[in-house]
């Protein structure tokens, strides 16, 4: 087996998605076939071979640093899930198991 | 009346709007007549934008009347993939997660189609972040392949490739970042183009692997898509891998279609087992007919081809797990369980289990361990490695043809739930069409004729060099009059009879209209 079961839940925990025992039961088997399917690619990635990280060998592209018009408050909150004073309202942040 | 335009090419209508034979409004009449008659058969559209598109009609004709020269494509109305944020009008990538957003910005394509006086129906159906090949992941339902209403229209583009079939509009466009605009194209019998990596810009489109995405244009013939592709397209100072290049001559290549002294290469990798008999019966057929319009046909060997789909599925979900970190709850979007008892990582949570469906969730949580520390070596590192290999594949298969080509799937519309719960049969939908986004090159799907195993659409895709885009076309265009000449007009004009209404069709006089 590639991936367990206990691997699976602590991923989703990392990658904040609250699985459902159900879910997990589902998800964690087909995981474990995806990985086994595609452990392929390290029989060819040899170390003489450079990685790429993207199709177009670009380097940093600039622009000029000019103020330009941007979103104002009322539209970047209006489809906020919560606002109070004009902001953002979050729920608590402090007071969370670590 | 109005119901004339429905099977007109996108130039035809472009052309008559403009000689002021048709009015815009007329035309997008005729389309939101035809996407309200059947749309409950196909659930193509999530969203019509009735109001909209009859107010951008009405400028278009205002702008005309009063002598203005516009675009070619001026007047036609277009579907958009609803994974484009268009301003003020709902965007949902079908995710459940961003159900009733509606983005305070448009996207570039969008920008760019407004400006060329393109008319916007209304957003398409997509499977979720545009996650699958067969629309069956979309939140709001799966959407059904016009030749048969059992079948799945492919993916993640199938509303907009369906669209194109059931004669919703005579345009749309789509994304690509492992075939989502070809595959599509290839189980409904349309056409569809993945531009070089960098053409179209990326820009307010909803990101699923950045370094992968590419936006292009679906239609039903050559020409038109040759047409959009030239509106997409072109450097975009807002998307920082935008190519700052002129876009090559597509719509000349598409009205020219000589093939004679090109070599043609057939990829030996992309055929054979798996691949099935009336695929590759069709497949072979195009062959024969690329050769006796005066190509050369060779086999090449792309060896590490073999290994695209394996590292595909280490490097999309690893960008995935990234992208769709943003979906956090708290700015914009769906919010769970923020009833005073959770703290923010936990309503965070929460959320995303009742906002992503199942295809979502493992990407997501495949691309979080390729990315873990211990195994990313072995994982993401070696798939970028194999990405290097599929460039120089492809570099040494240029230096002997000017285009590559293969099936564009395995093969043909598979039934709705076939697959959905074998997420490695799924991913094989996109054999043919991965090593192309891992290049960052282009491709295009083009029909090839029915399947003699199910009489279902077949697609052929021709790949070629980056910023060679044309030479796609060019081979697409020649395929299209090679068929025309022998079956008396394109794949989808058999779909006419089932899609367009007997009455409306006799009151309109099918014979006038050049379906080509």
């Amino acid at each position: 087996m590639a991936l367990s079961t206990a691997e699976v839940a602590r991923l989703a925990e990392l990658a904040r998605i609250a699985l459902t025992p159900e879910d997990l039961e589902r998800l964690a088997p087909q995981l474990d076939v995806i990985l086994e399917a595609v452990a392929s690619v390290s029989e060819v990635a040899g170390a003489d071979v450079p990685p790429t990280s993207h199709a177009l060998a670009l380097t940093n592209v600039f622009r000029p640093d000019a103020v330009r018009p941007s979103l104002g408050v009322e539209d970047a909150l209006a489809s906020a899930p919560a606002v109070e004073d004009e902001r953002f309202r979050v729920p608590r942040i402090l007071g969370e198991e670590q | 009346m109005s119901h004339a335009f429905l099977t007109a090419t996108a130039s035809e209508l472009g052309r008559r709007i403009a000689a002021r034979e048709l009015t815009a409004v007329e035309v997008a009449q005729a389309f939101l007549d035809q996407i309200e008659r059947t749309n409950a058969d196909v659930n193509s559209f999530l969203h019509v934008d009735t109001e909209g598109a009859l107010a951008q009609a009405a400028a278009i004709d205002a702008r005309l009347d009063a002598g203005e020269e516009l675009g070619p494509l001026a007047g036609v109305p277009v579907a958009v993939k609803d994974l484009f944020c268009q301003e003020g009008v709902p965007t949902t990538a079908s995710s459940k997660i961003l159900q009733g957003w509606r983005p305070p910005y448009s996207s570039t394509i969008v920008q760019r189609m407004l400006d060329a006086g393109l008319v916007l129906l209304g957003k398409t159906n997509l499977d979720e972040f545009a996650m699958g090949s067969s629309t069956e992941t979309s939140a709001f339902g799966p959407t059904h392949n016009p030749w048969d209403l059992d079948r799945i229209p492919g993916g993640s583009g199938g509303g907009s490739a369906a669209a194109l079939a059931a004669f919703q509009a005579p345009l749309s466009i789509g994304t690509d970042t492992g075939g989502s605009i070809r595959q599509p194209a290839s189980v409904t019998g349309t056409v569809g183009v993945k531009p070089t990596y960098g053409s179209a810009s990326r820009y307010g489109v909803i990101a699923m692997a950045s370094s992968l995405d590419q936006p292009g244009p679906c239609a039903r013939t050559v020409l038109d898509a040759a047409l959009l592709h030239e509106v997409m397209c072109g450097h975009d100072p807002l998307d920082s891998t935008s190519i700052d290049a002129p876009v090559p001559p597509v719509v000349e290549a598409a009205r020219s279609g000589d093939i004679r002294g090109m070599r043609i290469g057939v990829v030996t990798e992309l055929g054979g087992e798996g691949y099935e008999p009336g695929v590759v019966a069709r497949f072979t057929e195009a062959l024969d007919l690329l050769r006796q319009a005066g190509a050369e046909i060779v086999e090449v060997s792309c060896p590490n081809f073999t290994y695209a789909l394996g590292a595909y599925y280490l490097i999309m979900p690893s960008e995935v797990s990234s992208n769709l970190a943003r979906y956090d709850a708290m700015r914009y979007g769906m919010r769970t369980g923020d009833d005073g008892a959770h703290g923010t990582e936990e309503v965070m949570a929460i959320t995303r289990e009742e906002g992503f469906g199942d295809e979502v969730k493992r990407r997501i949580i495949l691309g979080t361990y390729a990315l873990s520390s211990g195994y990313y070596d072995a994982y993401y590192g070696s798939a970028q490695k194999v990405r290097t290999l599929i460039i120089r594949d492809f570099e040494a298969a240029f230096e002997q043809v000017d285009v590559l080509v293969s099936p564009s799937t395995p093969f043909t519309a598979f039934d709705i739930g076939e697959k959905l719960s074998d997420p490695l049969a799924m991913y094989k939908s996109d054999l043919c069409t991965i090593p192309t986004n891992m290049a960052g090159n282009t491709a295009g799907s083009f029909p090839c004729g029915l399947s003699p195993d199910d009489g279902l659409p077949v697609g052929v895709q021709v790949m070629a060099p980056p910023l060679a885009d044309d030479r796609v076309y060019r081979v697409g265009a020649a395929l299209e009059r090679l068929y025309a000449e022998r079956d008396g007009g394109v794949l989808t004009d058999q779909l006419v009879e089932s899609w367009v209404p007997v009455d409306v069709a006799e009151a309109i006089g099918f014979d006038e209209w050049d379906l080509l």
